[in-house]
């Protein structure tokens, strides 16, 4: 990994933290419906090697009793689940608080009350062990979570972002440096699939079982539109299509079949325009990698179109593990520990439910 | 003792250092910026006592009922701090520090803030020979047109609560000796409530330190939205 090393290698040269960079960092996620802890020593040559642990609690079946994410519910969930995820990896990494060289929380976008939570316990420890705390971008988490894999893509790369609360098409030029190429201008890939997964009865959170009830439906007996792909740019708008498929749902006889045809439609109707945008995106950066990232990142049938899309096109594309697809502490603890070697810390604690990627100074 | 306080429940925010014999607090009504003031008022008070963190022998905090990103914000603060330095917390009534800031000379206390969405968070409280104030009756939480109060009185009502609903409380509550509005739970009282269970020994350790919401019903199931 030259070049990344390099460019990484650069910011740390002037580094009031070298000391401290070999020291483990904390990162806490808790911007949404996970509580994600991770404890990662910062090894510029293999950062997945510096990942001492890492711990998680969903709390999808609390809020599948509400058909969706409580923003009150999630927030007092953290609170509980919190301090021993901390103490967990903590143990697992057979560390003490003490050997701790600094403290990375999810600062944004997310949800206010949740983010708070993970912030100021974030804060609070940083503050009694003397030790520099950053807020990170959750978004750059997800950008940043193909580096903890074995041979990791070097910027520049293209990164689609697919999950319940984003669907964008972001340019990687450098760590830091990040230009958003397409957004949704609705609907997430993920939402979309959750709340089609909705209309035709399956249990929150659908999405999955939507892409699993896909798999025995059909190819070919539902047709739905390719949303925006019939004009230029990168943008997404996926609520459109939402509501084709309530038509077909309503129109048809309601079977089993009919069902699984159904989501088969709908879900290589989400694909293609994914992998339509995809390379797109690549042909006019001339980037060469492509990083999947996110819950959505998860589809099997997304993953094999683009991997097809790639060998056609002569780009590579990169898939982190699936449970660092989704939200997790270990991008968190990474983005963090890359800002903390280069220098960077911040001292106030402000969260920020809405922050553009593009807004981020380089590490 | 050496013991540092911390009360975001309501629109104050205040932190309070106990050192020996002496209390030193910050406060300040500061809507939305509690997340920016708790640790430089830490900072400013241990500086002030020539203190360093590590001689902190426990956190002391607001547990609510109030606001509840406040709550939290002060919880999860604690949390932190007492981990990281591995120091026992004591969990508050914010309702039982507001009671403290009587200061008519009243015994009996009505504890009333404001709760938004038509209710207040209510407790009663009987001044104690150590003038601490002692429960007189649960939380509670509900319209001021349903609070009902214990044998007692005549009552001073502190709090929020009368400021938004003087009339409807008034008419529960009967012999009204004093009242203030404009006070708040304070991170000083805190401390001081929190000192005997400190001498106790009765802290818990950081993760058992929760919020007390009172209102815990906060969304419809599906069952409950009549969708299953």
């Amino acid at each position: 990994m030259g070049k990344l090393a390099r460019l990484i290698g650069r910011a740390v040269n002037y580094s009031v933290s070298i000391l401290q960079i070999s020291k483990p960092v904390l990162g806490i996620e808790t911007s949404c419906d996970e509580t994600g802890v991770a404890l990662l020593r910062w090894d510029r040559e293999n950062p997945g090697r510096g990942l001492l642990s890492h711990e998680l609690f969903s709390q999808v079946r609390l809020h599948a009793e509400y058909g969706g994410v409580v923003p009150e519910l999630a927030s007092r969930d953290h609170v509980r689940k919190l301090l021993p995820l901390v103490r967990k990896a903590l143990a697992d990494a057979g560390l003490g608080l003490s050997d701790l060289g600094g403290v990375a929380y999810t600062a944004g976008p997310g949800l206010v009350g949740a983010l708070l939570v993970g912030g100021a316990a974030a804060r609070a420890m940083a503050w009694a062990l003397g030790i520099p705390a950053i807020g990170v971008h959750h978004m750059e988490g997800h950008l940043l979570a193909p580096l903890l894999e074995d041979d990791p893509p070097e910027p520049p790369f293209v990164a689609l972002l697919v999950s319940g609360g984003h669907s964008m098409l972001v340019e990687v030029q450098g760590i830091g440096s990040y230009r958003i190429l397409g957004d949704t201008l609705d609907d997430a890939a993920g939402e979309a699939f959750d709340k089609t997964a909705k209309m035709m009865g399956l249990p929150y959170p659908g999405g999955p079982a939507l892409a699993k009830l896909a798999e025995q439906g059909r190819s070919g007996v539902y047709k739905f539109t390719r949303p925006m792909t019939d004009r230029p740019g990168f943008d997404f708008s996926f609520s459109g299509l939402k509501t084709q498929v309530l038509m077909a749902w309503k129109a048809s006889d309601g079977s089993d079949q009919a069902r699984a045809d159904i989501a088969r439609g709908f879900e290589e109707a989400i694909v293609d325009t994914l992998a339509i945008k995809c390379r797109r995106a690549l042909a006019a950066t001339g980037a060469g990698r492509l990083v999947i990232a996110g819950g959505v990142g998860a589809n099997r049938r997304l993953r094999a179109q683009l991997a097809e899309a790639g060998a056609a096109d002569g780009f590579r594309v990169y898939f982190p593990r699936l449970e660092f697809c989704t939200d997790n502490g270990a991008m968190i603890a990474l983005a963090g520990a890359i800002r903390l070697a280069a220098g960077q810390h911040d001292d106030t604690l402000v969260v920020q439910p809405r922050w553009s990627l593009e807004t981020l100074t380089a590490a | 003792m050496k013991i540092l306080a911390i009360e975001t429940s309501t629109e104050a925010c205040s932190v309070a250092l106990v050192h020996g014999e002496e209390i030193l607090a910050r406060s300040e009504l500061a809507p939305r910026r509690h997340g920016e003031l708790v640790l430089p008022m830490a900072d400013s008070l241990l500086a002030e006592a020539g203190m360093s963190r590590q001689a902190l022998e426990g956190i002391a905090v607001g547990r609510g009922p109030g606001a509840f990103t406040g709550v939290r914000l002060a919880i999860s603060l604690a949390q932190g701090m007492a981990m990281a330095l591995d120091l026992p917390v004591v969990t508050v009534s914010s309702l039982q520090a507001l009671a403290m800031e009587e200061d008519a000379g009243s015994d009996d206390i009505l504890a009333v803030i404001d709760a938004r969405m038509g209710e207040v968070y209510a407790a009663a409280y009987r001044r104690g020979a150590d003038g601490l104030p002692e429960s007189l009756s649960d939380e509670w939480v509900g319209p001021p047109a349903s609070l009902t109060v214990p044998p007692g009185g005549p009552w001073s009502v502190v709090g929020t609560g009368w400021a938004t609903y003087a009339a409807q409380l008034r008419e529960r509550i009967g012999s009204v000796a004093a009242h203030d509005g404009a006070c708040y739970p304070q991170a000083r009282n805190v401390a001081l409530l929190a000192l005997p269970a400190f001498r106790a020994g009765k802290g818990v350790s950081a993760e058992h330190a929760l919020p007390v919401y009172l209102r815990d019903k906060v969304a419809l199931t599906l069952a409950e939205q009549g969708k299953h």
